[in-house]
């Protein structure tokens, strides 16, 4: 049952990716993003971590790629154009995309698979997760509230020049 | 019957009647709101097909089905007919969350009456939720026409300024009930009708107003229907649409309202629970508590009917206005208050 999900949400997952990258069309392309981030919350599900999964769709699916779909809307209502690519880059992307493989390929074939041992039955839920976050976890999610914070005031300074 | 089959079969049939209800509530709805916009208006409505016009719905559903479906020459087709059914898909995935009734005893074994009773249910919810902005979205860039791109465009606006009120207003329940579950979040409010999170249970009146004020702009009513803005934008997102797909997008419309109502109802107002203690209990206990949460339900939408007959729509500044300087100060304050609260120990189950 589970290896039946899995593999449905994998070939979603890999056929998202690849509309990505294939198709010309931005809206078709965030969309199939879209469909992606959505089918990869899945797997988080599939793992026990369901408010993780939640948060990927609520927070990617849900408000960063309306953004974008919203500005790509915008942008695109002309007549679709494409800048040339520079000859350097179309020789060297595959070249350095097939070194990237083979490297994650010999660290995956080396790397030993991890213990991890039977979580247990809470694993997941938003009541541990926020228990570990507010305790063993307290400093570093702090100092990441400030940074969101800082991005903020910046996200409007520039926004807004005179305050 | 083992365990395991005896979850998936009532799991279908909870879901089966779900949707069944949903979509019934749809149908009743299409003509609650002409026949009651028409008593607001001193009309009469549509009274021709059977008693008090109660069969127009069924009319509606033959005359969609029979029309013609056209798909303009220049839309982008497979968004096109996408569309629709992701602004269906989404808005009945939210209900599945919602206890629709108490624990009930069949054949010497207990089934919660709410289709997935997971912990963060909630959660569930607002992710379906944060999903339906893509039916609209698409529908109105698909079509290749100014006016439903730009219902398109304010809608998604809209929808993301709101959902931020939205999710910040049930922050106080949530802090209150320490669950994300919506079936405790109603369990926890038995008893007299006091006990419900809106009054002395939760003290988060403020909260449900808001939440309230922030569905309202989620499934684009009146007076927040500026996506479909018939004097500005013809018909909005979903101008170009005929036949069956309208009838989604109709569809889905409804269906968001009876899901928006139904999770004002479970989170604020007690669910299925009756709101005072009744002296019997089994099959009659559960009918009553069933109707109770039907009767709950039903207010909000005849309250959705209402103002929509009622009130003259925002401007879009406006709008914006009331969405990012009103709501959202007003919900964070009740966060900060309800946490306050709950810290002291003044509230909290």
């Amino acid at each position: 049952m589970e290896m039946l999900a899995f593999f449905v949400l994998a070939v979603l997952a890999v056929a998202s990716a690849l509309v990505v990258l294939t198709r010309r069309n931005e809206v078709v392309c965030a969309l199939a993003l879209a469909s992606n981030l959505v089918s990869i919350a899945g797997f988080y599900f599939l793992l026990g971590a369901q408010f993780i999964g939640f948060l990927q769709i609520i927070v990617y699916a849900g408000a960063i790629m309306v953004l974008i779909v919203f500005v790509v809307m915008l942008l695109n209502l002309g007549e679709e154009r494409y800048p040339e690519r520079g000859r350097a880059q179309k020789w060297l992307a595959p070249i350095l995309s097939l070194i990237f493989a083979v490297i994650l390929a010999a660290v995956l074939w080396k790397t030993e698979p991890l213990g991890l041992g039977e979580p247990p039955p809470d694993f997941g839920t938003v009541a541990v997760l926020g228990r570990e976050l507010f305790t063993r976890f307290f400093y570093p999610f702090e100092v990441i509230s400030l940074l969101l914070v800082a991005a903020m005031i910046g996200a409007v300074l520039l926004a807004k020049r005179r305050i | 019957m083992s365990d395991f089959t005896f979850l998936i079969v009532s799991t279908l049939v909870k879901m089966g009647v779900a949707v069944g209800a949903l979509m019934g509530s749809v149908a009743i709805m299409t003509w609650v709101e002409r026949r009651l916009s028409a008593v607001i208006q001193f009309r009469w409505g549509p009274n021709r097909v059977g008693p008090f016009g109660l069969f127009q719905p069924v009319a509606d559903g033959v005359k969609f089905i029979m029309k013609e479906d056209i798909i303009p020459a220049s839309a982008h087709k497979p968004l096109f007919v996408l569309a629709p059914a992701v602004a269906l898909t989404t808005s009945l995935t939210a209900f599945s969350v919602i206890p629709f009734g108490p624990v009930i005893e069949l054949f010497g074994k207990k089934i919660p009456l709410v289709v997935v009773n997971m912990d963060g249910g909630i959660l569930l919810a607002f992710a379906a939720t944060a999903l339906g902005v893509y039916g609209i979205v698409l529908g109105g860039w698909s079509s290749r026409n100014k006016f439903s791109l730009m219902g398109g465009l304010r809608s998604s606006a809209q929808m993301v300024s709101y959902e931020l009120s939205m999710g910040l207003s049930i922050m106080g329940v949530i802090l209150v009930s320490g669950t994300l579950r919506p079936f405790t979040i109603v369990e926890q409010q038995a008893g007299w009708f006091w006990n419900w999170n809106a009054f002395l249970g939760g003290w988060q009146f403020l909260g449900f107003i808001l939440f309230v004020i922030a569905i309202f702009a989620e499934t684009n009513r009146l007076p927040f229907d500026l996506p479909e803005a018939e004097q500005e934008l013809v018909a909005g997102y979903h101008t170009e649409y005929s036949s069956m797909k309208f009838s989604m997008f109709f569809m889905a419309e409804y269906a968001a309202m009876t899901t928006a109502s139904a999770m004002v109802v479970t989170l604020f107002l007690g669910g299925w629970q009756i709101g005072v203690p009744v002296p019997f209990e089994g099959w009659l206990l559960w009918i009553l508590q069933i109707g109770a949460f039907v009767a709950k339900v039903g207010f909000f939408l005849f309250l959705f009917v209402w103002v929509r007959w009622t009130l003259p729509r925002f401007r879009y500044d406006q709008l914006m206005n009331i969405g990012w300087k009103g709501l959202l100060p007003l919900t964070l304050l009740n966060v900060m208050v309800t946490a306050l609260l709950v810290a002291f120990g003044v509230v909290g189950r």
